[in-house]
């Protein structure tokens, strides 16, 4: 189980990875994230903060199943 | 993984809704403009609690055919969440009113109805916690939520839709009040409905670690039935 949810985990932080290479990639030059009134930036933010969630969602479901472990 | 297949569906819906629901072209429907957006973030509130009050009203249904103390706790857990995107829900939809009927709160049928919802199922959580007994407490307030759900269902589906209101799905508007019939468009589904869900799955996730939590925590009891 705890491998399972560390796979899981390990492929929303690979996304959160692609979302912070994507922005640093644009910052100098004149693309998609400065593209229709920089839509893109609150995109990403709002994205990041979802994904923080989904982290933070996913620790204390593990933090819950190491007790239910120990009190099997 | 086969555990919680449906944990990262949660996550990849949503993903999906926050990129998809700002990104794609939206018809142009009165003075909504861009705030058409909201309905990727508004209206699945309502649909999750919904859905997650739908849950509860089975396991407070199954306590009273089985008094598990169990039951009691997944009722909860499932209603605790529900109020909570409730909240998150009348709060988004007076920011959006706030811009597009010029007030937060402007006493519309939908608004009050959805209000005085909300307050019947605090009372829920007051009524629960004002019986020290476990077993009582766990049958009124079983009794409490079949009630409960009995009067949200008109208050939030059908006295809405007999009144006029400056809510869509209103009297005289053809549809549902989160979707206006027409308004909505193909491309706007593709986006709604994995919202829809993604928020439904990720409530799930959110009550079952408040069930395993109390399920822990009242091991002893259960066992001992």
């Amino acid at each position: 189980m705890r491998n399972k949810i560390y796979c899981s985990l390990l492929m929303i932080t690979s996304l959160l990875f692609s979302v912070n290479t994507f922005a640093q990639d644009n910052v100098t030059s004149e693309s998609v994230m400065r593209s229709n009134g920089k839509i893109y930036v609150v995109v990403a933010i709002c994205v990041t903060i979802l994904i923080g969630l989904f982290l933070y969602i996913a620790s204390i479901d593990k933090k819950i199943g190491k007790i239910e472990k120990e009190n099997l | 993984m086969r555990k919680s297949w449906w944990k990262i569906l949660a996550a990849v819906l949503l993903l999906y809704t926050f990129i998809a629901g700002f990104l794609i072209k939206v018809p142009d429907i009165g003075n909504l403009k861009e705030t058409i957006r909201n309905l990727f973030f508004h209206v699945p509130m309502w649909f999750g609690q919904l859905i997650l009050f739908t849950i509860s009203l089975i396991y407070s249904i199954a306590y009273l055919r089985n008094p598990n103390l169990k039951h009691d706790i997944y009722a909860i857990a499932f209603a605790k969440t529900g109020i909570v995107m409730g909240i998150l829900g009348l709060v988004t939809g007076s920011i959006w009113a706030t811009y597009t009927w010029g007030e937060p709160w402007s006493n519309d049928p939908k608004q009050i109805g959805v209000a005085i919802a909300m307050l019947i199922y605090f009372a829920y959580l007051v009524l629960r916690n004002s019986v020290t007994d476990i077993d009582k407490r766990a049958k009124i307030s079983a009794v409490y939520n079949i009630f409960a759900y009995f009067i949200y269902i008109p208050l939030i589906m059908i006295l809405p839709r007999l009144v006029e209101s400056l809510h869509p799905g209103g009297k005289g508007v053809e549809g549902n009040p989160g979707l206006n019939g027409a308004d909505l468009d193909a491309t706007m589904r593709l986006v709604f409905w994995p919202a829809v869900i993604g928020w439904t799955l990720l409530g799930t996730w959110i009550s079952t670690l408040h069930i395993r939590i109390n399920l822990l925590r009242d091991k002893k009891l259960i066992n001992a039935e």
